[in-house]
């Protein structure tokens, strides 16, 4: 069955970031910093 | 019934330090977002990964303090994905991209003129195998033989060269071959590749 509708997943037009993505992109958000130093601001990534 | 809270407020809470608070903002506007972008791309990968940039653009300037809240969270993102999508077409204009399919292999059209590893053995075997075969053979007929195959000369070039006739040298280099064949033949030797 997983065959025969695989064609019509495609044309389908409803997308959605995968679990994976937005997992990717709350981690990315929790490890990202911004300092302040005077006037500048520095970006901090921690791993 | 559930309590929506307004974007505004997410975003509010969310440069505040509240984490969850883009969880819920992700998830509200995932499939909307994800389907502009797959309206445009027509590729699920590539969706994936515009989407990803689009986040990342999104939460860099929510944290560096950029965002001017106007309760217009949504087209906002959609403006951000808006101008990625763009810069992909921009960026595949520059480096058109081929893909097959199952009907169809470019493979199958475009070929590699290099030999293989196997067959470039092969045939360094066999030049250097020739190479010793047209030792063998007599002074005049191998130096006619050596300037036309090895120096690529006319055989105008190699008459003026060696001292003799065009038809001189014509028959200077038919025999070296039908030499070369007899000693071949002789020696059982197999020069195929």
């Amino acid at each position: 069955m997983e065959e025969i509708y695989s064609e019509e997943q495609k044309i389908c037009k409803i997308a959605k970031a995968t679990p994976e993505t937005v997992g990717f992109l709350l981690a990315f958000s929790k490890s990202m910093a911004v300092m302040k130093c005077r006037n500048l601001q520095f970006e901090t990534v921690l791993n | 019934m559930e309590l929506q809270i307004e974007d505004s407020i997410l975003v509010k809470n969310y440069i505040a330090g509240d984490e969850k608070a883009l969880e819920t903002l992700i998830n509200r506007h995932n499939q909307r977002i994800s389907s502009f972008i797959y309206s445009k791309v027509m590729d699920r990968d590539i969706t994936e990964d515009i989407f990803q940039d689009t986040f990342i653009k999104v939460i860099r300037t929510l944290k560096r303090g950029s965002y001017s809240e106007e309760g217009k969270f949504l087209p906002w993102v959609m403006r951000i994905a808006h101008n990625l999508i763009i810069d992909h077409f921009r960026k595949n204009k520059r480096m058109p991209k081929f893909e097959g399919s199952d009907d169809f292999n470019i493979f199958s059209v475009i070929k590699d003129d290099k030999l293989n590893a196997e067959k470039q053995l092969i045939k360094d075997q066999i030049d250097s195998d020739l190479s010793l075969l047209i030792e063998e053979l007599p002074e005049d007929q191998r130096e006619v033989l050596m300037m036309r195959i090895y120096k690529d000369m006319s055989f105008k070039e190699i008459s003026e060269n060696t001292g003799v006739s065009i038809n001189t040298a014509l028959g200077r280099m038919r025999y070296a071959l039908i030499n070369l064949r007899k000693i071949v033949d002789k020696n059982n030797i197999v020069l195929t590749n």
